[in-house]
């Protein structure tokens, strides 16, 4: 956050005008993000000299207008009206003209300095549209710059009118927008409301700031109005409503009326040649051809997350390993060793694997987004989401989590609307990521190996109804969710489709490297602090009776006579029992213990108890978890003695731990519950609040107990296990 | 006539006439330049039939089937 004095300069726009890339052609790229106070919406800032002054240039979240009816919304109003605001560069799609005019007109109309960047002007040029500028700066009594963000034309001129506009402080010449009687009588009874709520504002704005409540008021959720300007707008809306005035109307349409004018005043298309994206969406929006493309590009996005990722994960995971080794060197045995290897590396690891498909996922949304692709495949797959409650613009999110529900997360910020996003984003961690797949492949190949269903493996069918239920699963929540805790109207989907355009790779790279680094630092140092505890939690207490027990057995290794190999072999052993029987002394094996009343009802045991506390950190730790706990050491999915030991074990009575149905249970439960501290930090993270995290957690772990006691219970009554 | 615009062939020029859906949805329409007097049409249906593609005031804007109900026009041409 800046210091209250420094100066500062918005950077406002309609989505897909180019703000972005106007933004980062000015800052340099250096920007920095923060968080806006309250909202979960970030604020990208980053410091420009202007001649003598040093400013901050703020970029302001797209929008169409300034009218607002929610906190984020409200964020643009906020900024304007910031006592340090001393001017608004809004730009403005040359190609869309007739609509993109609005906000700068509304801009204008407040009263602060404004310059409009008229950007993509390449683009309009080759569609035969010429724009008069000078004229146009004199219709709106504000300096219009023609300029192409992306070759970084025109800033020169940009900047130079901005710091005209900052050294004249003078009132600026306003649009004289004429609205009816009836409307301007109504804005005089309101002023005197407005005056009392912002004595600071110069009375001359009072009219505007009128206009602004009149258009935002009425069912919103926006902070800190007070209630007689409330009371004054609810009766002048409703005296309007009775004698079938349309206040909203009387509003909208003057501007537009007074931009058509300037319009057809100031620009002239000369030759319309078809335009390119005209061709392109013919094509990308065919029914069979759209379709198969859409089907393609999802597809690749997939299998470049799922497997591309791969070596750049091993390739971590590896390093990982390596500085764990290269410390426990250095370090002499005991806590202070344990605390680095296991908690401190393991923990930075655990953040740092998340980087590739993060980065991955994000140059892929911004290529989409920024090519103008996502507005269609949210377009083409609209129909299918919403009969969820969900925006079309939840696809690609929902896809992600097939991968990966931590990126998959942050990719619903594309989502507009806060209560979208939620329901977004707590429904999708239900997807079968690819951690839960060794537990699948575990399960399998210990209970399922070898057998068949009909013309199938059991094992394939298994995995099959994994995938399918999760799909199943996740669009259920998502409906149940919308009705329940996140009810409101179902999204609307009033979307633009935006004229198809070449990304530029600089952008999407500094995008997807912003992303990364606030990942990195905010729901990076919750992962490190989560691999800290559970560490603590598996580790302590020691049991000193346990250390004695093997130190003896040791010793007895030590003195027999066989062979240097096989006391090697004899004391690994040992060293992997011993590290079983501390974790079943340590708090965490006593928790397993603890609950083993409550897992018997699914069909587990502690064993699998305690292989559940570990999965917190991340599911596929649930199988190495095992491992320790079986006294067999370091073990994968694949490992032979770990399936063996796991269809040896026994319950009190007997009876196998792991039978088929046991393990359908298993698999059951891993794929609804949130056994993942890495998605719970970046919900907290892409929420605002611990609230939704906690819940996401509680409403998966109950939704995977029941489903697994309904299978094991329901099972067993009709003869299964 | 008035029709509504859902029922507007694809292609063919309409001018609207009125938009009835909630206010927050008609607020936004309306800001985005969709007004009564605004010429608009159909430039395309989604592959699955819902939502539509419409062209106004020279950009492209995707709205659903439920909403554009709630848009009449009045088709150019007829009387």
């Amino acid at each position: 956050m800046s210091d209250e004095a420094s100066p500062q300069v918005l950077v406002a726009g309609n989505p897909n005008c180019g703000k972005s890339t106007l933004f980062n052609a000015l800052s340099g790229g250096s920007a920095h993000v923060g968080n806006y106070p309250g909202v979960t919406v970030e604020r990208t800032t980053a410091s420009l000299q202007l001649g003598s002054e040093q400013i901050e240039l703020v970029d302001v979240p797209g929008m169409y207008s300034l009218t607002a009816s929610s906190p984020e919304e409200q964020l643009a109003v906020d900024a304007l009206t910031e006592s340090n605001t001393r001017a608004v560069i809004c730009v403005v799609d040359a190609t869309a003209l007739e609509r993109g005019l609005y906000l700068p007109l509304q801009l204008i109309e407040s009263g602060v300095p404004v310059v409009v960047a008229l950007n993509m002007m390449d683009a309009a040029a080759r569609i035969g549209l010429r724009v008069d500028t000078k004229r146009l700066s004199e219709l709106f009594g504000s300096p219009v710059i023609p300029v192409v963000a992306t070759k970084r034309r025109g800033l020169d001129a940009l900047l130079a009118a901005l710091e005209e506009q900052l050294d004249s402080r003078t009132g600026v010449a306003k649009p004289d927008v004429a609205y009816p009687a009836e409307l301007e009588a109504d804005l005089a009874t309101l002023a005197p409301a407005i005056a009392r709520w912002r004595p600071q504002t110069p009375a001359s704005q009072h009219r505007v700031f009128a206009l602004w409540c009149l258009l935002s008021l009425g069912e919103d959720s926006l902070r800190g109005v007070p209630d007689d300007v409330r009371n004054a707008v609810g009766s002048i809306r409703r005296a309007a409503a009775e004698h079938g005035r349309n206040l909203d109307l009387e509003i909208v349409s003057p501007r537009y009326v007074w931009l058509d004018r300037a319009v057809a005043e100031t620009c002239s298309v000369q030759g319309s040649k078809p335009s390119w994206s005209e061709r392109i969406d013919r094509v990308l929006t065919h029914p069979i051809a759209g379709i198969s493309i859409f089907a393609i590009v999802m597809f690749g996005i997939f299998e470049a997350l799922f497997a591309g990722a791969e070596p750049l994960i091993g390739a971590i995971e590896n390093l990982t390993g390596f500085m764990q080794a290269q410390a426990a060197a250095i370090l002499p045995p005991g806590v202070l060793q344990d605390l680095v290897v296991e908690g401190i590396i393991a923990g930075v690891g655990n953040v740092i694997v998340f980087a590739p498909q993060i980065l991955m996922l994000f140059l892929f949304i911004g290529f989409l987004e920024d090519s103008g692709y996502l507005a269609r495949v949210a377009f083409v797959i609209d129909r299918v989401m919403k009969g969820v409650g969900l925006h079309g613009k939840a696809f690609v999110p929902l896809l992600s989590g097939f991968a990966c529900a931590v990126p998959a997360v942050m990719a619903t910020r594309t989502i507009e609307r806060r209560r979208d996003r939620l329901v977004t984003m707590l429904a999708l961690p239900l997807m079968s990521c690819s951690a839960r797949l060794p537990i699948y492949i575990l399960v399998v190949g210990t209970v399922f190996a070898g057998q068949s269903l009909g013309w199938f493996s059991a094992g394939a069918v298994a995995l099959f109804s994994m995938y399918t239920l999760s799909v199943l699963v996740t669009l259920a929540a998502a409906a149940v969710l919308r009705r329940t805790v996140l009810p409101g109207p179902a999204p609307t989907f009033v979307l633009e489709m935006p004229p198809y355009r070449w990304p530029s790779a600089g952008i999407l790279w500094i995008n997807a490297w912003r992303r990364l680094r606030v990942f990195l630092v905010d729901a990076g140092t919750i992962i490190l602090a989560m691999t800290i505890l559970l560490w603590a939690l598996l580790s302590f207490p020691k049991s000193t009776e346990v250390s004695e027990h093997y130190a003896t057995e040791r010793a007895q290794v030590l003195r027999s006579a066989s062979s240097e190999t096989t006391k090697a072999e004899a004391l690994h052993a040992l060293d992997a029992r011993e590290a079983g029987d501390q974790l079943a002394h340590s708090l965490g094996g006593r928790f397993g213990h603890a609950i083993e009343p409550v897992l018997r009802p699914i069909g587990f045991d502690w064993q699998i108890g305690v292989g559940i506390i570990g999965a917190f950190a991340a599911r596929e730790v649930f199988i190495s978890t095992l491992g320790v706990v079986f006294g067999i050491g370091e073990a994968d999915e694949e490992n032979k003695p770990l399936r063996e030991a796991l269809r040896d074990a026994r319950h009190a009575d007997g009876s196998p731990v792991m039978t088929p149905l046991s393990g359908v249970s298993l698999m059951i439960f891993f794929l609804l519950a949130c056994q993942c501290m890495s998605t719970i930090a970046v919900v907290k993270k892409e929420s605002g609040s611990w609230k939704w995290p906690v819940f996401l957690f509680s409403y998966m772990t109950v939704l995977a107990y029941l489903a697994s006691l309904a299978v094991y219970q329901g099972g067993q009554l009709l003869g299964y296990g | 006539m008035k029709r509504s615009l859902v029922d507007l062939p694809l292609g063919q020029n309409a001018e609207i006439a009125s938009i009835d859906c909630e206010r927050r949805l008609s607020r936004r329409l309306m800001e985005m330049g969709l007004l009564p007097g605004t010429r608009v049409r159909i430039v395309r249906v989604a592959p699955l039939g819902d939502p539509i593609e419409l062209r106004v005031r020279n950009y492209s804007l995707s709205v659903r089937r439920a909403e554009a109900a709630k848009i009449t026009v009045r088709p150019e041409g007829a009387v």
